[in-house]
């Protein structure tokens, strides 16, 4: 199965801390912080390292200060399992 | 010794810029260029925010940011040509549509639009945008109802829900005194002139999906030249409803989506829906 992972870069000096993207989050890894920005407004910051990129949070904030980013991993398959083997053996994968 | 640590530490540097997927390659949503750097007046939360980007990404996928004119309205989103980086000029208060008309006929190769807020198009523009849909102009309005006169400190629209409390009904709106809310969407919905009307929210990722598809379409019928485009956005005002972000937004869900449905009023034949589910 291909794992996502994902990430996002929040400019904290434009963030207003309404908190609708923390509400949106379905991986409940957003939240306020206790430390205040330039304009005096508690930021939003990632507290889980769990994020998939799904943009809702980008999606859902007015002011437009979140960028996404997503990578799926594909896990290594195996492609065959060898056993009792006696003797000389060349195994080539074309892939 | 020092040349290890040297070692050691480009080795943690290269694991760390190898762990990290902020690169531009995995970059899937950012904000688009034709909103400017300038940092939004509006209060926390607002959802005028979201409907400026949504027109934003729509101008940015069709590509028409050298051919498009907005016309700003009076209200809270009156400095919205500090936030959108096309031309745009600025109505006096409910005459965005007629400006707006205006700028179609001089300019018909142009995509036009009106943006505006519910005091400004129900309340003193009626008449305006009325005539302005009933004439079938080619542009697109795009309507913010929140039900409330924002800027000016919270005094009752037209829209304004039955026994919703603002500064000018501390006792909640009274239909004997104050008359019923007006829903002008459906109104305009039957006037022949109007190609496409819809009404769309912006509260949560999939409405804002919708929102943005509404609003994309209502910028791709210019084209057609066959009326004129009406997009209502169900929006919401923490500051003078008196809530919090969320609060607002789930007062919204309860109360202002039962007396304006969401979904489209007036599709055109043989198109696809926009308002309704992907």
């Amino acid at each position: 199965m291909a794992k996502v992972k994902g990430d996002i870069i929040i400019d904290i000096e434009k963030c207003k801390g309404c908190e609708l993207c923390a509400a949106s989050c379905p991986q409940d890894s957003l939240e306020l912080s206790r430390k205040l920005n330039s304009k005096g407004y508690h930021y939003i910051v990632k507290i889980e390292d769990n994020c998939t990129g799904c943009t809702n949070c980008a999606l859902v904030c007015p002011d437009g200060i979140i960028k996404v980013y997503r990578k799926t991993e594909k896990k290594k398959e195996k492609i065959a399992i060898i056993s009792n083997v006696t003797g000389d053996m060349t195994i080539t994968v074309n892939s | 010794m020092n040349e290890k640590t040297m070692t050691e530490e480009q080795h943690y540097a290269d694991v760390i810029a190898e762990e990290s997927i902020c690169t531009n390659e995995n970059l899937v949503f950012e904000k688009t260029n034709v909103l400017t750097d300038t940092p939004m007046h509006y209060c926390p939360g607002c959802g005028h925010g979201v409907a400026h980007r949504l027109i934003a990404e729509a101008i940015d996928e069709l590509d028409i940011q050298d051919k498009t004119i907005g016309v700003a309205p009076v209200g809270c989103s009156v400095f919205m040509y500090n936030y959108m980086d096309i031309d745009m000029t600025e109505a006096p208060h409910g005459r965005a549509s007629a400006v707006a008309t205006g700028i179609k006929r001089v300019l018909p190769d142009k995509y036009v639009f009106s943006y505006q807020g519910d005091g400004d198009l129900a309340a003193i523009g009626t008449g305006e945008t009325i005539h302005t849909c009933n004439r079938g102009e080619n542009i697109l309005i795009v309507f913010i109802n929140n039900g409330i006169y924002g800027m000016t400190g919270g005094q009752m629209a037209p829209t304004t829900l039955v026994g919703m409390k603002t500064t000018t009904t501390p006792f909640g709106r009274e239909v004997e005194v104050m008359g019923n809310p007006l829903k002008i969407t459906e109104l305009i919905a039957q006037l022949p002139g109007v190609y496409y009307c819809t009404r769309v929210a912006v509260n949560n990722p999939v409405n804002v999906r919708r929102a943005k598809k509404a609003i994309l379409n209502g910028f791709k019928y210019q084209e057609l030249k066959k009326g004129l485009s009406f997009v209502e956005v169900v929006s919401n005002c923490p500051s003078n409803w008196k809530m919090t972000p969320v609060e607002s937004n789930k007062w919204m869900e309860e109360n202002m989506f039962a007396f304006y449905p969401l979904g489209d009023l007036k599709v055109p034949a043989n198109q696809p829906a926009a308002g309704k589910g992907e």
